[in-house]
């Protein structure tokens, strides 16, 4: 990718005029396709040219003493080095931390996942679930493509059934006994816009090209109910409050139209 | 009242406050000899000092920037400041976040191209902890960097706002921040322009409800950034006495 000033010039004067390098309205989101399986809890997004692997898994653990009703929900995010000539493949970036804090913001803070429903003895066994995430390809907003890839994969995941046998728990295979879903109140899914010098110009689900000259990015969750989960916008050129009420309203318009392609991907 | 009711029927919350009051503010500046600038912050029973070093030669070579500043925060918590007495070690998540918040809030309001090839540190420091940690680093942040004589384009000042049961509240305490229906939303405004530096929401809160809660936190905002300002000025009015005597 090149980054010199006529590409960041292309990019602004296009956009004051209302025209996006790829062709989009201003608005407008990449084709996004959602595909679930093989196996449970195995999805993959592809946002535009981005794409997303996220995996669920699960174990049985001991919980901790001062939380003992409840089990834990784990986010790890691993950019691999072939999605872009960007990330080396060994180094742990700062963007990897900030999207697994964030998804954890959105989907834990939130309270979306039931993590009461995931004890199997209190203070004795408890599940522990993990999503992982792998980063196969890079064209920009990461971040909306793995929480949907998150939320997706944790909607779809079974875990195995459990019974209790007087004190001995039983864990039966997939073949045994149907498999049970995660209990999850909510979707909550994130929306990033961009924003080019002063915040004039708007862009949502920018690609590549648009983060590099970006002034500033706010990423903006909200859930099938119309409620907002996170918000987060750090660092960047400072915005007005009507500008980010704007963004929210727009935001939980585009969420009901992304979770329609979530329902539709998990029949 | 019950233990998960936040405000009681006469509008009073936990600490005796009501839903649009601020906890007390006391600050002062230049409360370290060694630091460039250094200031003493505290918001009701949340406690922060921090002290400014640089703009100073860097001394690894590699991070060095030919057109900006390198502008390093690092945020940590005594073992004291909370109920529990604890290390937490440098590594911690949370901690981290923090810092990196705070580094990114004040990047775009530090004039940063006039200190090509130096840098300039940030130490936190929370002595006691009753929620908005965040804004009091950031108000603290504030106040030192201004103390070191740095040129920022505006104040940055920060005020948290929640909602229950049908109103909103500024500035959430600890067990208001615990508990878990209360949206905790975190504004930073620069108070001149009134734009928003940095906002963050955790938890739900409906749609419609966010602009109520964000005025009422800028309200705070402004409020705050009063109190900084005259920290500011009899700080300066102080020093000025003491070179003319």
């Amino acid at each position: 990718m090149e980054l010199n000033t006529n590409n960041k010039k292309f990019v602004i004067e296009s956009l004051e005029k209302g025209y996006r390098t790829d062709g989009r309205g201003i608005y407008d989101y990449r084709n996004l396709i959602i595909e679930c399986g093989p196996s449970f809890g195995n999805v993959q997004v592809q946002l535009g040219k981005t794409r997303v692997q996220a995996i669920v898994s699960c174990e049985i653990v001991r919980p901790f003493p001062d939380r003992s009703t409840e089990g834990f929900v784990n986010f790890n995010s691993e950019i691999s080095g072939m999605s872009s000539l960007e990330f080396e493949a060994t180094r742990f970036t700062d963007l990897e931390v900030y999207i697994s804090t964030l998804l954890e913001k959105i989907i834990k803070t939130s309270r979306a996942i039931d993590t009461e429903a995931l004890c199997i003895i209190v203070g004795e066994q408890v599940w522990s679930v993990r999503c992982d995430l792998h980063f196969l390809d890079f064209d920009g907003n990461f971040i909306d493509a793995a929480v949907i890839a998150a939320i997706t994969s944790l909607k779809h995941f079974k875990r195995p059934e459990v019974t209790k046998d007087g004190e001995e728990v039983v864990v039966h295979s997939l073949t045994e006994r149907a498999p049970v879903p995660l209990s999850i109140y909510h979707t909550p899914i994130c929306v990033t816009f961009s924003y080019f010098e002063d915040g004039k110009c708007f862009v949502l689900d920018p690609n590549l090209l648009e983060e590099k000259f970006q002034a500033g990015s706010i990423s903006i969750a909200v859930n099938s109910n119309g409620e907002l989960c996170c918000i987060n916008k750090a660092g960047g050129v400072a915005l007005d409050s009507e500008t980010i009420i704007l963004c929210t309203m727009v935001a939980s318009e585009k969420v009901m139209e992304i979770n329609k392609i979530i329902k539709n991907a998990l029949i | 009242m019950s233990r998960n009711e936040l405000v009681n029927p006469e509008g009073l919350r936990v600490d005796g406050r009501r839903a649009n009051e601020l906890r007390k503010i006391t600050c002062k500046s230049n409360v370290i000899d060694y630091a460039d600038g250094s200031s003493y912050y505290e918001q009701g029973n949340t406690k922060v000092l921090v002290g400014v070093f640089g703009p100073r030669e860097s001394k690894q070579r590699g991070v060095i920037q030919s057109t900006q500043v390198v502008f390093n925060v690092e945020f940590s918590m005594a073992p004291f400041s909370t109920g529990e007495r604890r290390k937490r070690s440098k590594n911690d998540k949370r901690l981290l976040e923090i810092a990196a918040i705070v580094k990114q809030t004040f990047e775009p309001v530090i004039l940063g191209n006039l200190f090509s090839r130096s840098q300039i540190d940030v130490f936190i420091h929370l002595l006691q902890q009753d929620g908005g940690m965040l804004e009091a680093s950031i108000n603290a942040t504030c106040l030192a960097l201004i103390d070191a004589g740095i040129p920022m384009i505006d104040y940055v000042c920060a005020c948290a706002a929640g909602y229950t049961s049908g109103f909103p509240l500024l500035d959430l305490n600890l067990s208001e921040e615990n508990s878990f229906e209360t949206p905790n939303l975190t504004v930073a405004i620069l108070p001149r322009s009134e734009k928003i530096a940095l906002i963050q929401l955790k938890s739900k809160l409906s749609v419609d409800k966010l602009g109520d809660v964000l005025e009422l936190a800028k309200v705070g905002c402004q409020f705050v950034h009063k109190k900084l300002d005259q920290t500011v000025k009899t700080s300066t009015a102080d020093l000025i006495n003491k070179i003319s005597t």
